[in-house]
């Protein structure tokens, strides 16, 4: 089978779906593949490059379409502005195409492929597997939006990432909030943190805690319990009071931050809106902040799609089209997701696709087979984290310990308190004097006894028990100060309780020296 | 003689050295220093008393030292350590006698003549402190009993024993109020002889109920309470270093109660209400078979191990194993095994018990492991032998919300490649509870008195 590469006709696009690399290794999978003329042009790929490892070069776009049988693009297909034909009339009748359709923004085009009876499979609906992680080019691009996103915010910010110290004076490393812990916030961690400034991650899935953690970043804790893991290893929408606590957590941060990197998207959701007009006014002048949500408008309130502002003195990035930036570099990535997915179309290696809907991941993947909208794929139970959660249940999780917890509680810890304070002072009121201060003396006694006896190793408990029982013996006084008291009856007691209290100290003392005497190493 | 001053300054210093005993106990290289310092606070109390004013039956005094201190050493010298449960608890008895004869002396001791509320007070204070004395008596002979197996160690319960020991409680209290109302001298007599029979009564009922796994809590409730009564006697004779100490004692005691009972993950009150081990009724019982091997198997086992726990109970402690176990650990760490002791918090009978028979037979301190830091080793471990332990060793107490030790922390042994019982026979353990861990696929039983199963074993490691 033929595998046709056009040139991406989206404006400003400059990635390809395959590069020389991979289409070599395509070819050897026994495909043939024909690239469009000019389709690496903006990658800095040549159509040389190309032909030098087995690929047929076709002049036009409408050659191309003809003869592949596959098609792999970037974009979603659209309306070619030389031609002035839609894509998917260029697409021959059941045809394959294998590139990003966001079905569900794009229904029509997903009604359009249809009519050509075409079988597409969207590689923005590959799921989330561990085995299908090799094909996930949504994570790719996010990877490499997250590093641009640094790049794009060190050009605009007119101060050093890293704290130096030097004969002009010291200079403060540049502080960064990153919003949103996944595969871009992530890289964008990763990439401010080694230009050497200080960063900061929020995210509302407290898991991924431990991976900001690990790539040195603190992680913004909120003094609020609410998982915020949907299905699929994405984020959810939160509770109101959720969503409050983290305005307000943002707003502090936002005085004292230099960069706001923001990543928050809920799938198939408008992006949240998380940083207000009023936190970008309340950033210090020359403040940076990257949108990487201004696809699905924005996680700030002012971000422009596709520009460049200025408000308040703060630079607000709305790019989209961070990937394209560096064309290179993602086309590289993108084209070895595809490569994958290739393979596993083509177990045989014979050139021939078969789409196995049986198979978790390429059904997931298809949006169309041979004319049948599947879209969207049954659910599938398996997350990237244990334990998916539904959103009905997190959120009235939310509700319970917040409220009716509040008021009983601090007064079930304080009745012990108040009735051991009322039955002292009861005591107080009517013990003489005398009786008060032994009484203080006792009760600081057993501070004493509480605070030591914590110390106590385990394996000492037995000496510690048989000293005690012979510092208890100490009972002995009492029945010495007795014994001269008038009066047989007591002189004989207290004998007595000498005689016994005796046998208690020096048994005590004696078989715990014993016993320690054993624990010499 | 001396002056009041110096008698109250020896006390202070008295009263210091305690607490530096106490505090010298929390770590193996200050212990020995603590026991002494101990020994000398109790020297300059003694001393100091002896030679004050109001001391002069010097002759009666000296006989019964001495009578007393020959007794305490022959038997210090005497014992042996599997039998340090029984000692504790027979020398915890002798304090509450000590205690209430002690309030007795003094409540026929007229000599204060005190008047109103200092009187009732001071009334209200040997009425107290005998009470807690006599329970602290009969409950320790019980508890000494049931150690020495003089008494069947099971929870003996009478119908409605809560509402038994309230009666006898109420009773006390009406006696009180008439011991209190009691105008002439010696008039309260009678109630107060009537009173320390319930509270004998009462002790022993309270430690009957309990069952033999409960043991290291109720030795140890059982030190808190002679601490309690030391002080109570304190207060009557308005001694100050009485009060320190006894406070001291009792809170000691108190704190180790309460590790003992987070250890078995019971609460303290109805360790206290008894009746432990009499509700296993819906638990689920034990079905499976049970592998045995011989010495033999058992010591292939161990020459192919490379990492060995083990894991002593009373078993070990009645069969005296531990110098035998010592040997064969000494074989084994010579032959390059990994061999480490782990040691649940209420192993044996009273706290730490376990540990001072292994310190007795020598095993160096440092391979043995509280149940908290060698629990997560348990997957890595080839061999574990249990020795003599059954509820500490139970599955069940994690995964059977019936058992009636549910929720008790527990050595997994079972994670292990393999596990190894040495027993008697198929019989429950003290707590009446049948246990998985003997039908589990990985364990292999050596039945046998622990003692002459090891000493085979050592046999024929040694061969």
């Amino acid at each position: 089978m033929e595998i046709g590469i056009p040139k991406e006709i989206h404006p400003g696009e400059k990635r390809v779906a395959t590069t020389p690399d991979v289409a070599e290794k395509i070819i050897q999978l026994g495909f043939d593949v024909s690239i469009e003329s000019g389709a690496g042009v903006l990658a800095n790929i040549s159509d040389e490059a190309y032909k030098e490892v087995g690929c047929t070069i076709r002049k036009t776009a409408k050659t191309l379409w003809k003869n592949a049988d596959i098609v792999f693009k970037v974009r979603p297909p659209e309306t070619h502005p030389e031609l002035a034909l839609d894509e998917t009339e260029l697409l021959s009748k059941g045809g394959h195409v294998i590139s990003f359709i966001w079905p569900a923004q794009n229904k029509d085009l997903l009604q359009k492929l249809s009519d050509k009876n075409a079988t597409v499979l969207a590689m923005d609906c590959v799921p989330r597997l561990s085995r299908s992680q090799k094909m996930d080019a949504l994570s790719s691009m996010a990877n490499i939006a997250g590093y641009r996103a640094v790049i794009e915010a060190a050009e605009h910010f007119d101060r050093f990432f890293t704290g130096q110290i030097t004969a002009a004076g010291k200079i403060a490393p540049a502080k960064i909030m990153v919003i949103g812990a996944g595969v871009a916030g992530l890289a964008a961690i990763g990439t401010a943190h080694s230009l050497g400034a200080i960063v900061r991650a929020f995210d509302t899935r407290p898991e991924v805690k431990e991976q900001i953690e690990s790539m040195d970043a603190e992680f913004l804790m909120l003094e609020f319990v609410e998982d915020g893991s949907g299905s699929g290893g994405y984020a959810k929408t939160m509770s109101k009071e959720f969503i409050a606590a983290e305005m307000d957590l943002f707003a502090r941060q936002a005085m004292q931050v230099d960069i706001i990197i923001t990543t928050a998207l809920i799938p198939g959701k408008p992006a949240p809106k998380l940083i207000t007009a009023g936190m970008v006014e309340s950033m210090r002048p020359g403040s940076v902040i990257v949108d990487l949500a201004a696809e699905q408008g924005g996680n700030c309130a002012l971000t422009e799609k596709d520009k460049v502002i200025v408000k308040h003195g703060v630079t607000l990035i709305g790019y989209t089209d961070l990937p394209s930036r560096m064309a290179a570099q993602s086309s590289q990535l993108y084209a070895t997701n595809l490569r994958h997915l290739l393979t596993e179309l083509c177990p045989d290696k014979n050139g021939i696709i078969d789409v196995n809907m049986d198979d978790d991941v390429i059904r997931g993947t298809t949006v169309i087979k041979a004319g049948q909208i599947t879209w969207p794929p049954p659910a599938l139970a398996v997350s990237a984290t244990p334990a998916p959660q539904t959103e009905e249940p997190a959120v009235a999780d939310v509700e319970k310990p917040a409220k009716p917890s509040l008021i009983p509680e601090p007064i079930k810890q304080l009745l012990p308190l108040v009735l051991i304070g009322s039955a002292l002072f009861a005591l107080g009121s009517v013990a003489p004097v005398s009786f008060m201060s032994h009484f203080t003396v006792f009760i600081l006694s057993c501070f004493i006894g509480y605070q030591v006896i914590w110390n106590v190793s385990a394996s000492l408990h037995t000496p510690l028990m048989s000293v005690t029982n012979a510092i208890s013996g100490i009972i002995i006084i009492g029945a010495v100060i007795q014994i001269s008291s008038p009066g047989f009856m007591i002189t004989l007691l207290s004998g007595l309780a000498i005689l016994i209290a005796s046998i208690n100290i020096a048994g005590g003392f004696l078989v715990t020296r014993r016993m320690l005497e054993m624990f010499k190493k | 003689m001396i002056s009041p001053g110096f008698i109250i300054m020896s006390y202070v210093v008295a009263s210091i050295l305690f607490i530096l005993s106490l505090s010298g106990l929390s770590h193996q290289e200050t212990s020995r220093r603590g026991n002494y310092y101990g020994m000398a606070g109790m020297a300059i109390a003694l001393c100091a008393t002896i030679l004050s004013d109001s001391v002069d039956s010097y002759i009666i005094l000296i006989i019964a030292l001495a009578i007393g201190g020959v007794i305490g050493t022959k038997a210090a010298i005497k014992v042996e350590m599997t039998q340090m449960p029984e000692l504790v608890a027979i020398m915890h008895s002798l304090v509450g006698m000590a205690a209430v004869l002690v309030g007795y002396a003094n409540f026929i001791d007229s000599s204060f003549g005190l008047e109103g509320i200092e009187k009732t007070i001071h009334e209200v204070e040997i009425y107290i402190g005998i009470f807690i004395g006599a329970v602290t008596f009969s409950g320790s002979v019980i508890a000494f009993g049931k150690l020495c197996g003089k008494i069947d160690g099971k929870p003996y319960m009478i119908p409605g024993r809560h509402w038994l020991n309230l009666g006898l409680l109420l009773a006390t209290l009406w006696l009180g109020s008439i011991f209190l109302s009691a105008t002439e001298t010696g008039g309260g007599t009678f109630a107060l002889i009537i009173m320390t029979l319930i509270a004998f009564a009462f002790g022993v009922h309270m430690v009957m109920a309990i069952g033999g796994a409960d043991m290291p809590v109720v030795v140890s409730m059982l030190n808190s309470y002679s601490g309690w009564a030391a002080a109570a006697t304190g207060f009557m004779l308005s001694n100050d270093l009485l009060i320190v100490t006894g406070a001291l004692v009792g809170s000691s005691g108190a704190i180790l109660s309460y590790i003992m009972c987070r250890a078995m993950n019971r609460h303290f009150l109805s360790v206290i209400a008894g009746g432990f081990g009499s509700t296993g009724g819906e638990a689920a019982t034990v079905e499976g078979e049970v592998i045995s091997i011989d010495v033999q198997e058992a010591t292939q086992l161990l020459s192919d191990a490379k990492k060995i726990i083990i894991i002593p109970g009373y078993g070990m402690a009645v069969a005296h194993a531990q110098h035998t176990v010592n040997e064969i650990t000494k074989v084994l760490r010579a032959q390059g095994k990994n061999v480490a002791f782990g040691i649940h918090p209420v192993a044996g009978r009273m706290p730490g018990h376990m540990n001072v028979l292994l310190a007795e037979a020598k095993v160096p301190y440092d391979i043995v492991f509280e149940m908290d830091e060698i629990n997560d080793d348990f997957a890595d471990v080839d061999v574990s032998i249990v020795i003599g332990a059954n509820d500490i060793v139970n599955p069940s107490a994690l995964d059977d919300p019936n058992s009636p030790i549910a929720g008790m922390p527990v050595l997994e042994c079972w994670k292990s490649a393999t596990t190894i019982v040495l027993k008697r026979s198929m019989a429950t353990g003290y707590a009446g509870v049948g246990n998985p861990l003997f039908v589990h696929k990985n364990t292999r039983m050596l039945f046998g008195d622990a003692n002459d199963t090891m000493q085979a074993v050592l046999k024929a490691i040694n061969s």
